[in-house]
């Protein structure tokens, strides 16, 4: 039996996880799928900014579009601590393509004109 | 003469834009949104973990990108916008004194304004910080901003006072950078941060939480060198022989925020003894017409809620706008009761209610296993079980016009033990 938060929305529910990946005290499907990953396979949205050439702002916010193994966390900080890249960028755009091999995108997370 | 604008929202933060965009909805075309900063989106754009929009977009976006979504509904209406704008003066009788580069020194008048102008950070002297005023100790939201924004890591052997939201969220952030962050210190027995942040922030990454410990010095000649903790007994005075000493070289405050009123203050609006206006179920304060939403009212948890009450300032400034809102009718007032810090709002008028009212509440010390009663004056008209409820997160309550009687003069919420 393994007690765990739920980290999938602030209500943070108490889990509970047992051998055969039983899961108590979620309130939604999230929660049930979060304990599982967090027993087998852990994993981490990881969000962080580039750095960018444009008249308003010279950092742009970008995330992962899925979670990825909680191990790459800061493999993935080191690769994009590498990119350079100019505005305009909209929200979405595909900053770096399947990001040190996890198969997960990173993506801008905000509009930026010029 | 004056231009006169039909609706003047002081902030484009979260809350302002929500409510410009509700207003906009019901029928109000003349919008103006006064910005300070040189873009919309407010404290979301430094905001860049994920975790916002889940109730309102069922997705998880980053700050910057909840705002984007509002600014980007903004950019399809004809509401104007003023960025790089200082609001300096607004009187009670709603003429606004803004300057910026552009324009100089500007008046105008509104017929209804709505006050959207976010919250504060406790600072140093706030919380009577012992020890040297060297470089080095920053707020959780000044280092988030520095990193954020601007790109710069402000430390590399971190120390955190205090367990709120954005001290936690600092703690990852810089560690994923490369900074050293040595523990946290919370004085109060329990963090005042979500779980999920205790959860993915601090034991994620190994970072003690240490609990009923509080800075009792900062040593260094010109920038932090050390910080000292203690461990303090339930009247917050150091237990002797506890101190634990750390070398960093920055100390981030998590301290806590303030709605942040100076203006709706000189304006003579009633206020509260958490910092925020006294309002009513349209989040109207105590000067017909000017209304007040988001951190700038009460400070909440999660965006998402932001947006739901400053949708409702925008509802009720556009009633105002319209006539539409009854004002002579009787008023009820909200009764923090037992264990209870605040509710908002302060007072409520049922005849402008069509369906449902919204309560939000926070209580005084954690509770589990309690039922929170409701109460018209001695009348119980409802109690709800509750398993766990923490100072650090809002509840929010909707409950049906049905249940409440209009001649009522005050609504008590109350925590009572349930016998074991």
């Amino acid at each position: 039996m393994k007690k765990l938060i739920c980290i999938e929305c602030p209500k943070g529910c108490h889990l509970e996880i047992n051998d055969n990946l039983q899961v108590r005290g979620n309130s939604c499907i999230r929660g049930k799928n979060y304990a599982i990953n967090e027993v087998t396979c852990p994993k981490r949205i990881v969000t962080s900014t580039v750095y960018i050439d444009s008249k308003l702002i010279c950092r742009l916010p970008v995330m992962t579009e899925h979670e990825i193994p909680k191990e790459k966390m800061f493999e993935v900080i080191k690769e994009l601590n590498k990119v350079k890249i100019s505005a305009p960028i909209k929200c979405r755009d595909v900053i770096i393509e399947n990001v040190c091999d996890t198969h997960v995108n990173v993506i801008a997370t905000r509009t930026i004109e010029k | 003469m004056a231009k006169v604008y039909d609706l003047v929202v002081v902030g484009g933060g979260s809350a302002g834009l929500a409510s410009a965009l509700s207003a906009y909805e019901k029928g109000i075309q003349d919008i103006l949104i006064i910005e300070k900063e040189p873009f919309l989106g407010g404290i979301l754009q430094q905001c860049i973990h994920n975790g916002f929009g889940l109730h309102t977009f069922k997705e998880q976006l980053s700050g910057p990108e909840y705002a984007q979504r509002f600014i980007d509904e903004v950019k399809k209406t004809k509401i104007q916008i003023k960025l790089n704008t200082y609001v300096n003066k607004i009187t009670p009788e709603k003429e606004i004194y803004y300057s910026n580069d552009e324009e100089g020194f500007c008046l105008i008048q509104a017929r209804c304004i709505i006050m959207a102008t976010g919250c504060i950070e406790r600072t140093p002297g706030a919380i009577l910080l012992e020890g040297k005023r060297i470089s080095g100790i920053l707020t959780a939201g000044q280092a988030q901003k520095y990193l954020n924004i601007d790109g710069y890591l402000v430390g590399k052997k971190v120390f955190i006072l205090g367990s709120g939201d954005i001290g936690l969220i600092m703690a990852r952030r810089m560690t994923l950078e490369g900074a050293k962050v040595m523990g946290v210190a919370e004085i109060m027995p329990y963090s005042n941060g979500l779980s999920r942040n205790i959860a993915q922030c601090l034991n994620d990454f190994n970072i003690p939480l240490y609990l009923s410990h509080t800075v009792k010095e900062v040593k260094g000649k010109e920038h932090v060198e050390q910080v000292v903790i203690a461990k303090v007994d339930e009247q917050f005075h150091y237990i002797k022989d506890s101190e634990l000493i750390f070398d960093v070289d920055t100390l981030i405050l998590s301290v806590g925020l303030l709605p942040y009123n100076t203006i709706l203050e000189s304006m003579g609006a009633k206020m509260t003894y958490t910092k925020g206006a006294f309002v009513d179920e349209y989040c109207q304060t105590s000067i017909p017409g000017v209304f007040a939403c988001g951190n700038a009212l009460h400070v909440h948890d999660l965006v998402d809620y932001v947006t739901d009450e400053a949708k409702l300032a925008g509802q009720g400034a556009a009633k105002y706008i319209l006539h539409d809102l009854k004002v002579e009718a009787k008023n009820t007032l909200t009764i923090n009761g037992n264990g209870i810090s605040y509710i908002v709002p302060q007072q409520y008028n049922l005849e402008n209610i069509s369906n449902e009212l919204i309560f939000k509440f926070r209580v005084k010390r954690p509770f589990q296993n309690v039922k929170l009663v409701i109460k018209e004056d001695d009348r119980i008209i409802k109690s709800i079980h509750k398993n766990h409820l923490l100072p650090a997160e809002m509840e929010m309550l909707k409950l049906n016009k049905s249940l409440f009687t209009s001649s009522a003069s005050t609504l008590t919420f109350e925590i009572c033990e349930v016998a074991k």
